[in-house]
Order: C-alpha cells, then structure tokens, then sequence
C-alpha cells in the first residue's frame, strides 16, 4: 500500500473528528465517579454530622482543597492528552500546594504543639489510606481508557496524571465521610493514598498508553 | 483542519496530501541526522499520517496546526529509531550521502503491502483493499459486499486502528 492509497483510506474513514479530547476525558471522569458514588454510598456514605460539619472552616478548608485538587489536575491531564504537551504540566498544581502549606501553618499556629500528633493520627487514617484508592479505582481505569484514544507525549506522565485526577475524585467523596478535618491530617494521608495513586497510574501509563 | 473537522472531505484530503509532503521532508531529514538513508521513511510518514487521522481529537482548534504535526513527527520517528537503533548500527557512508539521497521519487511503496494487509481478519481486508488499492468510495464497497454503508465505514476504521498497531508492533 503506497501513501497515496493510504490517504485514500483515511479520508474514506471520514474527515469529521469526534469531540475534542478534553471533553471525552471529562465525560470518561463523570462516569467513573458516578461508580463510585454508588461504592461510596453502599460502604461509607456521608457522615453523619454533616450540617454541623459544614459550620467549621476545617471540613470547609478540606473541601475546598479537594475539589480545587480536583479541577487542577483535570487540566494536567488534559495537558498530558496531548502530543504538543505545553513544558511543565504539573505547574498547574502550583495553588494547590500553596493552599495545602498555608493550610498546614495555620493548624500549626493555633494548635497546642501537645495535641499536634493526634491531629496528624486521626482516628480515621486506617480506612482513608485504602478507602481513597479504592474510591479512585473505576475513574483511574474510565480516564486511562479514553487517553488511550489520545497521544500522549509521555505515557508515563500521562498515566500519572490520570492516577492523580482519579486519586483526588476519590478523596474528593471521601472526604465527606471522614471526621478527620485537620489540615495535618489532610496534607499527610490524602497525600500518601494520593501517590500511591500516581505511580500506579504511570506504571500503567507506561504500558497502556503507547501510540 | 478546521473544514476537515466539520466533516469537507475534500479539504481533509488537500490537508493529508500536503501534511505527507512536509512528513516526508521532516522524517527524510530526521534519519539523515540519525545517520540512517531514505528506505525507511515512508514507513514512518505512513504511521505518522495514521496517527494524524485517529488522534485527530488532540488537536485543540484554538491552537496553532504546526507544533501538533511536528510532535506526532517527532514521536513516532524517535519510536521508529529507538525500535531499530537497538540491534542496528549506524551506517557512515549512507550519512555522507544522505543529501543527495533526499531528493528521490515521491510515494515509493511503504511494507510490503500484502504482509500488512494480511495481519486484518478477512472482511476488514477487502474492505482497506477495494478502498485503497481500487479507489472505491464506502457506499460502492457497502453495496458490493451487501452491507451498510455504516458497518463498512466501522470496518475501516477498525481495519485502521489495526494497521496503527500493527506498525507499532511488528515494524522490524
């Protein structure tokens, strides 16, 4: 086959191009939530002191980190889709980490040193460090499947970056189940679940998402 | 592009036919540089193209056509040379004559097109020959072969994105 009878095929093929990547992967995160919201509701649901909850700027803060995380790294990857990747894609996370460190001072700062560690500890560590992956699992494998439509520049790195988009949905839900509101806590097991997330990702990447 | 994507199949064709033109320059050039001669080049324009039409959906329409095409260049001749370079060395004398080589017929014949064919299940292939080879349009094969135009337009895309892979895996 010469190139010219290929050309013949592609253009055959149709000219029209499907819609844009960043709305495909967009679509493929919604429906790997939507599973799980339904593992979240069928294992942990909400707390139950949720109005309460809603009062204090600790369970707001954890909020808001979350969702912020969130749409940060939807653009990552987004910007991970493509094969012109713009330099530096994690850069995007810049305001996420200044929220996290401020955050973290002024717990600090208002906290009596004494009752640092068991802020830090919790009392819900042992299920939000395998509860986040687990939350994460359906949109890590629902955004991996429609970056395989994509070309990634990287592979790994775009792996990496759905591992992280996947790992803050699932802390996003989570975060509405666990009583433990203190940016220390937030900042260090979120943190953790949320790499472990990522290098699963990019191992996966890396196999997956070859063009 | 844009034409393209709103579905103006001539357009689309114009734009295939010159982005080869430049794919070709551009790889011809990127082999010279890595001391290897012309022979493999179509194969990579062909491979380059096929990923120019299934990851069409990564170019942002806001954004410039040109640094797109030249990352899908790069990428799939840095796969090509990394594949090869392994058990290849590099050749000086091709490298010296590698200018003059560059100015060569247009189009040659790309793999041995009855291997490559062969690797789609049988449907799939007649539908990539009669489209390709005999420049049948998809409503022709689909009244031929009794299906819809519809299923013969999925089989050939499906035949596409396995030529994709097939390049990926079995390009020596």
């Amino acid at each position: 086959m010469n190139t010219d009878q290929l050309l013949g095929a592609l253009v055959a093929d149709g000219a029209a191009a499907k819609s844009p990547i960043g709305r495909s992967l967009l679509r493929a995160l919604a429906a790997g939530v939507a599973v799980s919201l339904v593992v979240f509701f069928s294992t942990l649901g909400i707390r139950p002191d949720i109005r309460p909850a809603l009062e204090t700027w600790r369970f707001d803060l954890k909020i808001v980190t979350v969702v912020l995380g969130l749409a940060l790294a939807f653009g990552v990857c987004r910007d991970c889709a493509r094969p012109d990747m713009p330099p530096h894609p994690a850069r995007r996370l810049l305001p996420l980490l200044v929220l996290v460190v401020a955050a973290v001072a002024v717990e600090l700062a208002l906290v009596p040193e004494a009752s640092w560690r068991q802020r830090l500890v919790g009392s819900n560590m042992l299920i939000c460090l395998p509860m986040v992956p687990i939350l994460s699992l359906a949109p890590l494998a629902a955004v991996l499947w429609m970056l395989r439509r994509a070309a990634p520049a990287s592979p790994a790195l775009a792996g990496a970056s759905a591992g992280l988009v996947a790992a803050l949905s699932g802390a996003t839900l989570y975060a509405f189940h666990c009583f433990d509101d203190s940016p220390l806590f937030v900042a260090t097991w979120y943190s953790l679940a949320t790499l472990a997330m990522v290098v699963v990702g990019a191992l996966l990447g890396r196999r997956l998402l070859r063009w | 592009m844009r034409l393209a994507r709103q579905g103006d199949d001539e357009a689309y064709r114009r734009l295939l036919g010159q982005v080869a033109v430049w794919l070709r320059a551009v790889v011809r050039r990127g082999l010279a540089s890595a001391g290897r001669g012309p022979a493999e080049s179509e194969d990579i324009v062909q491979e380059a193209l096929l990923a120019v039409h299934l990851k069409r959906e990564t170019w942002d329409p806001s954004r410039p056509l040109g640094p797109w095409l030249r990352a899908i260049a790069r990428h799939k001749l840095a796969d090509h040379l990394r594949r090869r370079g392994f058990h290849d060395h590099v050749d000086i004398d091709d490298w010296s004559n590698a200018p003059e080589l560059a100015v060569e017929v247009a189009t040659p014949a790309a793999i041995d097109s009855r291997r490559l064919l062969a690797s789609l299940p049988e449907r799939q292939r007649t539908i990539v020959q009669e489209i390709s080879l005999e420049g049948h349009s998809a409503a022709d094969v689909a009244a031929r072969l009794g299906m819809s135009e519809g299923a013969v337009r999925v089989a050939l895309h499906r035949a596409l994105k396995a030529l994709a892979a097939f390049y990926r895996r079995e390009n020596p």
